[in-house]
């Protein structure tokens, strides 16, 4: 298999035309599947027979919880990928991921203790979902704060990519040893929807959201890391080609 | 440099010289190893005045407090692991020694676990028993935190390895290694609560060899390479 292809994506003029390329599409996508998703999500979707209209809470809820995991796989794929082939571009693209990661895990967490409120009771439950998810945001910010540590861009790269390697192999463990720790305590779930079959007039809409949601991710990633990679490579040339400044 | 000059020496007689060499450097520096033990002694005495002092509640929280109380004097050990050879450059010569850096920082991190960890572990019956723990759950009470203080040396390395000579290093260590050390505290904990209960504790108890033996297998790996790019 040839890794030639990787190395084309990952210089950087050739990452900063093409994501420049692919931000509108991914950008309006995500703006079409949402409309649809939320038009879906508040008007068309029945409400619950048990929840009444509290439930439609889930289109948000679900699409960041799924995608503050998936920030996170992305981000330690990035980084692997940059700490392997040493490419800059990777890196760029982890670093993108973390804070909006981050962010997706703190909305997760929000409007999972906003739909608490109303159906456990509780703005707060020590539930093994939500537990594993602040723990979650734990190592974001984790990564975030030793990133921010370091002024050496290229040392900051390799040792917060070793941590989102570390924790990519800690979560699955932080997951289970949390389930297994509140399923011991309290057997008490008033609601679990993973196996709840889902009529097919919410589950579109839920799919939807989640579709703009990756979509909306996807954007942001490339926008941002469009602008760390503009700033890593300051000093090179074909920064002045595109902006229209030759360097002396 | 290569394995044939005569003055090499092999990779399992270097890790046990530098076991040595920390050994007696920790010996001559009491207060590096009594610190965290007092730390100790100092945090589960907290709880009982934050609390109410009847014995029947103290029980129900003394996994808890133990667990928490050794989390963080591990954690305050750790800024020591690595710092005073990242100063001197003792860990540049380490990792310029040809020998896999992996294997003599897991040496280090055994002694490290022998000064900071091993004392916790002994200190430990006496807090549990202060906490009202019954004799019989004593040695669960040993056999978990032994397991758990040296997954927590091991896991606590590569945040150390991290930080290495980074300004405001201790509070950046603390979010660093405590999300990943909460597996370690969830099976801890639990098996305490079993023993103190007099109940069978083998379930959590198996769940942290198995940490510890993850954590013996990769941690080093990881922790070489963040000393690796610390020292670039």
């Amino acid at each position: 298999m040839s890794w030639a292809w990787l190395h084309r994506y990952a210089s950087p003029p050739h990452f900063y035309r093409w994501a420049g390329r692919m931000i509108p599409w991914l950008s309006s996508l995500a703006a079409i599947c949402g409309a649809a998703g939320l038009i879906g999500a508040l008007g068309l979707a029945p409400p619950d027979y048990q929840q009444g209209e509290g439930y439609r809470i889930i289109f948000v809820h679900v699409p960041a919880a799924v995608l503050s995991t998936v920030a996170y796989a992305v981000m330690a794929t990035a980084a692997g990928v940059g700490l392997i082939w040493r490419m800059n571009v990777a890196h760029a693209v982890a670093a993108s991921c973390a804070s909006i990661g981050a962010w997706f895990t703190a909305l997760a967490l929000v409007t999972g203790s906003l739909w608490g409120r109303p159906m456990w009771g509780t703005y707060w439950e020590w539930d093994p979902r939500l537990t594993s998810e602040l723990v979650l945001l734990f190592l974001y910010l984790g990564y975030m704060g030793l990133r921010s540590a370091i002024d050496d861009t290229a040392r900051a790269d390799r040792a917060s990519a070793v941590l989102a390697l570390v924790g990519v192999i800690n979560l699955p463990i932080i997951h289970y040893s949390v389930d297994w720790w509140n399923s011991l305590h309290q057997g008490h779930t008033l609601l679990k929807f993973g196996k709840a079959s889902m009529p097919p007039s919410m589950l579109t809409p839920l799919l939807l959201m989640m579709l703009a949601f990756l979509l909306y991710f996807g954007a942001i990633v490339l926008t941002r890391a469009r602008g760390a990679v503009l700033r890593r490579e300051r000093q090179a040339r074909w920064i002045g080609e595109i902006v229209g400044v030759t360097a002396p | 440099m290569n394995g044939h000059s005569p003055n090499s020496v092999s990779a399992a007689r270097a890790g046990w010289l530098l076991i040595q060499r920390d050994l007696r450097l920790g010996m001559r520096r009491p207060g590096e190893w009594l610190q965290p033990l007092v730390f100790f002694f100092v945090v589960t005495t907290l709880f009982p005045l934050a609390t109410d002092p009847q014995m029947s509640r103290l029980r129900d929280m003394a996994p808890g407090a133990l667990w928490v109380a050794a989390l963080l004097s591990s954690l305050l050990a750790l800024e020591m692991l690595f710092r005073e050879d990242g100063q001197d450059g003792t860990l540049e010569q380490l990792a310029l020694s040809g020998l896999p850096l992996s294997w003599l920082l897991l040496s280090k991190s055994c002694v490290h676990w022998l000064l900071t960890g091993l004392p916790l572990v002994l200190a430990a019956p006496l807090v549990a028993m202060a906490f009202g723990a019954p004799y019989a759950a004593i040695p669960a009470i040993l056999a978990a935190l032994l397991l758990g203080s040296v997954a927590l040396s091991l896991i606590g390395a590569v945040g150390a390895g991290l930080t290495l000579g980074l300004r405001r290093g201790g509070v950046l260590l603390a979010l660093l290694v405590l999300p990943l050390a909460v597996p370690v505290l969830i099976f801890g904990a639990h098996a305490t609560a079993l023993a103190i209960a007099l109940e069978p504790a083998a379930a959590p108890m198996y769940m942290l060899a198995a940490i510890v033996v993850l954590s013996a297998t990769l941690a080093p790996l990881a922790t070489a390479a963040a000393v690796r790019i610390g020292l670039e």
